[in-house]
């Protein structure tokens, strides 16, 4: 049990930032897709085209001796060499594509990226992309240590606006802690995922209940499930698991107290 | 000698008028309320932790069991956050049938909250007639998919089962018959003198107080915020049909009331035009993998549930589970602005207060 | 029977009294069994239900079972509780309650005493068992049960003056404080009653009545919504039967006030109608005013408290006293004049 369990999360970690990479370098989700679906082993995930050819190759070197199971094996093969070719094809007519029509939104992120590096600081923004898979918002990672700043000029510039917090999310990702704050603006409707890092150890975030005041329990919510500090918070207290609690359930290295239930 | 003491009571977690085990330490100074301190967690279930080791498929119930009465949009968000994250076509018939029930499940939804919130100030008669018309709706879904409460009717790709055999008919019926008994109910309550008295002025907040504290559904609509995600960012096949976000303007609890009957109506209109537009054969559910893994990234997708904006954040790293699945339960987030509302108002006000808010105690603990 | 209580007092009489006594007592046990058990159908078809109808045929039975229940219910006293004032409070409840039935009369021969300021002793009376309620409230050592017994004070006090202040205008008219003078001074023509000349009187002390009663659209001390019980919250099986016998004895007294003071007691409504027996309009309109109470708590919501009291003082209180001095002017300009 607790051999699987540390396999996996090694699996995951590795699967993790090989996500980050290609998120930095704004590849086409579609190819994650690609390289994810297979992937239930990380070495998979690496073969860079398709997992499928691989296969194929195995099988067919397999010792076959039946001269019905060989004849079987080959059509099977067949039909699978043709479809990894349908698949290698379509994805590589899609590949050369994707750079030609770049995000609808791309325009307005490096706008908003701009306007945070200049009114913020140069290095406010660590990463900004679309994630065009949810309906394309725009994603900024803000640095931890600019996000009042950067959370104060979102809610105030008349160009953003982003008067209304719809939700907060922690995510525990192992590497490190994260929380998505999703911001939309009422008067034209667009809307931003504002991420914030932070490291797994003492997690902390600044507050952004000062800027919006949506922010309150969904922090202490947070702070409860996941145990991210937010600085600044007025009344940082745990909210769904009882006062004397020990540990934060939606952790991923959390134990439960009976694990047969 | 005389010496006078700040009044510490404990209103729930049993307590018949905060809608299930949510509880509110208020600090009294003689009737009036000088502190409250909402705590909640007691109906808390952990569903996103669950999530985390279940699939797609199996989350769907878990989704029935947050907003309880109004499951039918939970069911939605969640097979919504994930078809969009699959990029997966949803035949017509299906998203039809998604949109009946669920502006079905807004009209269940909004005549619990009317028949209880009468009951909460006082007037017993109302509850009951609003559960005999919720009940019709109820057995309308218990036809369709076996379960009066906990439908878990939608699937990923489309819902599980289409509508029997003249089942559009009785929601056709349904229709007229609702919409007579909304005049009913008006003329029962809506000009008396004592409920009035009772709910006007009370509760009052405006438009920015609204937007900061990211309210959603009637209790931001009631300052005026034209903000229904139905017309706002349109999910669905609603902007295929034609109806009206009704607003207030005051911000106070008579308006959420006025806005929360006329959007029974409106939902009644929308109705009406989804049973005439709907194509009257055709799959109900989708070409889906077996599997269902969405792949990997994250998606957050919002609907306007009865009580407000749901929303559901899915980070997946490819895996038929979620990585992490959160819940935006517009109760939770609604439920912020009490304890500021409640400084300065009575007890009685309390219980008004809290039940223009409609919250869903399911909902607020997750 | 008001003659024999200017004997002086035997034996013999003393349980002759007693026995009346006892009689009374067992009718108006009968009323509060059956006025729940009709409350509770009158409220169930107005809420589309059909209300009790599993004890004894037809439901009949259905109160009795659940007094029997309160009576073999565990007594429960709270480690907290001031016992002497918790135990005493149910009993201080209902001996007032039950005091006031002595000075209605029910029809020209039938009454119990005679007292000739028996308006004034009904009011006195019925007065302690706000004191009652507030030591209930208070015994419990329980917060809701606390501001239920101070809503209830506020409320009592409040709505007790424009009562006393509405019926002075029949009074004024009767020239009498004794009630079986009242009821006789009346007419056989239903306008010769009260309740047309004073309107306004019979408005207020209807509404008022209502408030005194603690029952919807008042009953905000035990209001449960808001209260869970109000004062009588840790009350438990014949205590707390006692504070609900209390409740409907009141009904029946409110009933039977009302009907002398303003429906003509025990006249016809038309001389033409006098073949029938007098104690049957009695109970006629008594069961009229029982039913609109009834009917009253299926309708209303609950009004709020500063409402309440802001109703009771402003607006209840000046009417009344306007309604005196209208009838003082009426009786100055027409009658004596």
């Amino acid at each position: 049990m607790s051999e699987n369990e540390e396999q996996n999360k090694e699996q995951n970690t590795e699967q993790n930032t090989e996500q980050n990479t290609e998120q930095n370098t704004e590849q086409n989700t579609e190819q994650n897709t690609e390289q994810n679906k297979p992937a239930s082993s990380a070495e998979q995930a690496e073969v860079s085209i398709s997992a499928e050819p691989s296969i194929v190759a195995e099988t067919t070197a397999a010792p076959a001796v039946d001269p019905e199971r060989e004849a079987k094996l080959k059509a099977a093969a067949e039909a699978r060499e043709a479809r990894a070719a349908a698949k290698a094809k379509a994805e590589s007519e899609a590949a050369p594509e994707e750079p030609k029509t770049p995000s609808p939104k791309q325009p307005l992120l490096d706008e908003t990226v701009a306007l945070i590096r200049s009114l913020v600081s140069e290095d406010a923004v660590e990463e900004a992309y679309i994630n065009e898979m949810n309906a394309h918002m725009p994603v900024i990672v803000v640095k931890g240590d600019c996000w009042s700043e950067v959370a104060q000029l979102m809610k105030t510039h008349p160009t953003l606006d982003c008067d209304y917090l719809r939700n907060v999310t922690g995510v525990d990702y192992e590497t490190h802690m994260e929380a998505v704050y999703h911001l939309v603006s009422l008067q034209s409707k667009q809307d931003y995922a504002m991420k914030v890092k932070t490291d797994r150890e003492t997690p902390s975030i600044a507050s952004a209940t000062p800027i919006w005041a949506t922010a309150n329990w969904n922090e202490r919510e947070i702070f409860d499930l996941l145990g991210i500090d937010f600085p600044g918070h007025p009344d940082m207290r745990r909210i769904m698991m009882p006062d004397d609690w020990v540990g934060h359930p939606l952790r991923k290295d959390y134990e439960p107290l009976d694990p047969e239930v | 000698m005389i010496r006078t003491e700040e009044l510490l009571l404990n209103v729930g977690p049993q307590h018949p008028s905060t809608h299930g085990v949510f509880r509110i330490i208020v600090k009294l100074d003689g009737e009036v309320i000088t502190e409250a301190i909402p705590v909640m967690g007691y109906l808390h279930r952990g569903t996103e932790k669950l999530a985390e080791d279940l699939n797609f498929t199996q989350i769907i119930p878990y989704t029935d069991r947050m907003d309880y009465v109004s499951a039918m949009t939970n069911n939605y968000v969640l097979c919504h956050a994930v078809e969009t994250m699959m990029g997966l076509e949803i035949p017509e018939r299906a998203e039809f049938m998604r949109l009946i029930v669920m502006e079905l499940q807004r009209v269940a939804s909004h005549l619990v909250w009317w028949g209880t919130y009468l009951l909460d100030i006082g007037a017993m008669s109302p509850f009951l007639y609003a559960f005999r018309d919720r009940e019709i709706i109820i057995d309308l879904f218990n036809e369709l998919c076996g379960a009066r409460l906990t439908y878990n009717y939608m699937r990923v790709g489309g819902v599980k089962w289409d509508a029997p055999e003249g089942w559009l008919d009785k929601v056709r019926d349904f229709i007229p018959y609702m919409e007579k008994k909304l005049d009913e109910y008006n003329n029962l309550v809506g000009g008396n003198e004592i409920f009035l008295a009772r709910i006007k002025g009370i509760g009052k907040y405006d438009a920015q107080t609204a937007i900061d504290y990211g309210l959603s559904g009637a209790n931001l609509r009631c300052t005026g915020v034209d903000w229904d995600l139905r017309k706002a960012e349109p999910y669905s096949l609603y902007n295929r049909f034609e109806f009206d976000v009704p607003l207030g303007k005051t911000g106070d609890c008579y308006d959420r009331y006025l806005i929360r009957l006329e959007e029974l109506r409106q939902s009644l209109r929308i109705l009406k035009q989804a049973l005439e537009q709907m194509p009257s054969s055709g799959e109900v559910m989708g070409k889906v993998p077996r599997v269902i893994r969405p792949p990997a990234g994250e998606v957050y997708v919002r609907i306007e549930s009865p009580r407000g904006e749901i929303g559901c954040h899915i980070v997946s790293k490819g895996k038929a589970e979620p990585y992490r699945l959160k819940f935006r339960r517009p109760s939770f987030v609604n439920l912020q602005i009490l304890p500021k509302l409640l400084v300065g108002e009575t007890m009685t006000n309390l219980i008004t207060i809290l039940g223009g808010i409609d919250i869903v105690v399911g909902e607020v603990d997750a | 029977m008001g003659a024999w209580l200017d004997e002086s007092l035997t034996w013999g009489n003393a349980l002759i009294f007693f026995l009346w006594g006892v009689i009374l007592l067992t009718i108006v046990l009968g009323f509060v069994t059956y006025a729940i058990y009709f409350e509770r159908k009158v409220i169930g078809w107005m809420q589309l239900r059909i209300g009790p109808n599993r004890v004894g045929p037809l439901g009949l039975l259905q109160t009795v079972a659940d007094i029997f229940k309160l009576l073999i219910k565990e007594d429960t006293i709270p480690r907290k509780a001031d016992r002497v004032l918790f135990i005493l409070a149910p009993a201080l409840a209902y001996v007032p309650a039950f005091a006031v039935l002595a000075v209605i009369p029910y029809t020209q021969d039938l009454y119990f005493a005679d007292i000739n300021v028996g308006l004034l002793y009904y009011v006195a009376l019925s007065g302690i068992s706000t004191i009652a309620i507030v030591i209930g409230g208070w015994a419990s050592n329980n917060k809701y049960a606390l501001l239920g017994g101070m809503r209830s004070a506020a409320q009592m006090i409040s709505y007790e003056v424009p009562l006393v202040i509405s019926v002075v205008g029949v009074v004024m008219m009767t020239g009498s404080l004794n009630l079986r003078l009242i009821g006789e001074h009346q007419g056989n023509w239903f306008w010769e009653w009260n309740f047309l000349p004073q309107i306004i009187g019979f408005v207020v002390f209807i509404i008022a009545a209502v408030s005194e009663l603690n029952r919807t659209p008042f009953d905000l001390p035990e209001a449960e919504s808001e209260l869970v019980a109000g004062y009588h919250v840790e009350y438990s099986g014949f205590r707390f039967a006692f504070f609900m016998l209390t409740e409907y004895v009141y009904v029946y007294a409110i009933a039977a006030l009302t009907t002398v003071l303003f429906l003509g007691g025990w006249h016809p409504p038309a001389p033409f109608l006098d073949f029938v027996p007098g104690i049957v309009w009695f109970l006629l309109k008594f069961s009229c005013i029982v039913f609109f109470l009834f009917w009253l708590r299926a309708t209303m919501p609950r009004i709020r408290v500063d409402q309440l009291m802001g109703f009771g003082w402003k607006v209840l209180l000046p009417l009344a006293i306007l309604n005196v001095f209208i009838t003082a002017l009426y009786l100055e300009l027409f009658i004596k004049g």
